[in-house]
Parts: structure tokens; sequence; C-alpha cells
């Protein structure tokens, strides 16, 4: 994902949608290159590989775009925040997939592959995205408590 | 009673009485990329859910900081963990997987007689397989009656995990969270998104 957007247009056409502020966690994949004249003019880009928990940067973003990983899918929806997934093509058996598709097929999310995700951002309409409902853990409980007999 | 969980990423067990059993032990079982996904289910249940006795891998490194952060802030019950080797890694062979899981079903055994769990409550790492098939042949032996409960994580939409699959046979309730599973699996329960 880090190399779809960074050594690409994605930095100018986040800033012609009005970003101003680009965060990457780059785990430990290879730090991003400065693109000299090319990206220094668009967003500020900040750099990070780990943080115990990403929950501060996702309270403080007004878009995510993320891997299809299930973890990362759901802590952004359950902030509200918008999300572009980008899906990697050379791991189409993978089962996260599963959910990063059924999220879009329900109007949750946005989804792109790396070769449109520049697209992606210039054409998408967060507004159109639907609120992501909390899950109900509730309803697991009163179900075990019925069949335990705890009722 | 007794309530055991399991982890996937480390094998954890977790034990609690409840109010209307005698002596209860219930066991859940988590993975450690599904360890949030059990807690959220976990925090919803009553105190007659306790103890807790959590069962993790032994390769599990960041499950333990979660369960135990979670657990401080449920004072009422002493819960504990137990780790268990891991039945098999990602990517292991299916012939080695077959060795590995018949280790981790002896080295369970002493593990389930111990605790009688009355439930066992798990979601799909690699160890909740054979501390559920030694508490099932604990059944089988009229020692101990363990409920298993099964909850495939939300990540899984349209097929099973290889967890779920075994265990779609040997659970006593079997939830998934997307209604086409519901469809192919019609022994499922379905109530919706639950994490």
């Amino acid at each position: 994902v880090i190399l779809c957007i960074h050594p690409s247009r994605a930095p100018q056409a986040l800033q012609s949608r009005g970003y101003q502020r680009l965060v990457l966690q780059v785990g430990r994949g290879s730090l991003p290159q400065a693109q000299p004249g090319s990206s220094s003019s668009a967003v500020a880009v900040e750099v990070f590989r780990f943080k115990e928990s990403l929950a501060e940067e996702l309270q403080r973003a007004d878009l995510v775009i993320s891997h299809a990983g299930a973890g990362s899918c759901l802590e952004t929806l359950e902030k509200g925040k918008p999300l572009i997934v980008v899906i990697n093509d050379k791991l189409m058996d993978n089962h996260q997939l599963e959910l990063a598709k059924q999220l879009h097929r329900d109007g949750y999310v946005l989804y792109c592959n790396c070769s449109t995700l520049v697209e992606t951002l210039q054409s998408m309409n967060l507004s159109a995205l639907k609120p992501f409902p909390p899950g109900q853990p509730e309803k697991f409980a009163s179900f075990l408590d019925k069949v335990l007999g705890l009722q | 009673a007794g309530l055991f969980v399991l982890s996937a990423h480390s094998g954890y067990i977790a034990v609690a009485d409840t109010v209307v059993a005698d002596t209860a032990c219930s066991l859940f079982c988590f993975t450690g990329g599904h360890t949030t996904e059990i807690l959220r289910l976990l925090s919803c249940l009553s105190e007659s859910y306790s103890p807790r006795h959590y069962v993790l891998a032994d390769s599990d490194k960041m499950s333990e900081a979660k369960i135990r952060s979670f657990e401080q802030k449920r004072a009422e019950t002493f819960s504990n963990l137990d780790r268990i080797p891991r039945s098999r890694e990602v990517r292991q062979s299916w012939i080695s997987s077959v060795v590995t899981t018949l280790y981790s079903i002896l080295y369970s055994l002493p593990l389930t007689y111990k605790r009688k769990p009355d439930l066992i409550l798990c979601n799909g790492p690699g160890t909740c397989v054979p501390v559920c098939l030694s508490a099932f042949l604990l059944g089988l032996l009229r020692i101990k009656r363990t409920i298993i409960v099964y909850v495939e994580s939300i990540c899984r939409v349209e097929t099973l995990s290889l967890s779920g699959k075994i265990l779609y046979y040997f659970s006593d309730y079997f939830i998934v969270q997307w209604p086409d599973l519901k469809k192919k699996y019609p022994k499922s329960v379905y109530l919706g998104r639950i994490v």
C-alpha cells in the first residue's frame, strides 16, 4: 500500500482534494524516499514504522487508506472514518479479502487496487459511504444465557 | 462452574464459576489475531460466567497483555491463563499438522481434565481444536460434559477457517456472523454481527 501511495501521483491527488497531511505507517518496509521536486510541493508527509496503537492516528485522520486486513478495516470503521481499502492483486487467495469485499458490497468502504488508487482519490464521494453500525455482543450474551438456562 | 478461554497466537484457557451449576468451568479459545473479538464477546457476559480460564498458544506474545488489561477491569472474579503448544503453525503441511495436533490433544487432556470447564468459548485459533477435541473426549468418557461454543470470526464471510470446518462437527453451538455462511452451514446460528 505504501508503495502505491507514496511514489505515485497520490499525494498530489490528495492535495487537490484538500488534504494537507499524509501519515504513513510503513512497518518493516523500506522507508519511502522523497521524490525530488515531485511530492515536496504536495501534502506534508510523516512516516513511522510501528505504534503500540493506531487509535490516536485514526482519531485525527479525515481519511484512511489501508490494506484489506480485518483488524485495520474494522478499527477504522468503528471510529467512523471514511476508508479506502487497497487490494493487493497478488494476494487474491487471501481470505482477508472476503471481509473487505463484503464491506464494499454493503457500501461501508471504497475499494480499489494499486493502479486505480489515484483515480479513486480523484473521483471519490465520501458522503455516499454508509455509517457502519456497531456489532451487538449483547445478542450473543442473551443467546448464551438462554441456551445455558441462566435467564 | 468454570469458563475456559483459548488463544491462537498463544493458547490460553480461563475458568469461571457459574451461579447455577455446581462446579463449572468455561473455556474460551482465542487466536492472537482474534483476541479482541473474543474479549468483546466476554465483555457482555454477566458475572455468572466466571471464573474465566484462558488458554493461549505458547508462541503467542501479544494476547496476554490484552487479556490482563481486560480482566483488571472486571474485578469480580479470579481468572488465570495456561499455555499449550500450538497445533498448527500457518503454512505447516497437513501430515505434520496431524502429528502436532495429536500431540496437542494429549497435552490438552490433563488441562481439560483438571479444569473440567462447563463451557468452552472459542473463535478459531489453532489451539482451540485440540482443547475442544480433548473436552469432547472427556464427554464421551462420561467424565465431564462440556458445552462447546464456537464463534467464527467476523473476517469469515463466505468460507470457514480450518478450525471452524473441524469444530462444526464437535461444537454444541456454532455461531457465524454473515448470512452466506448460515446458508452454507445449516446447523450454524446467525445472530447478526456480534463483535
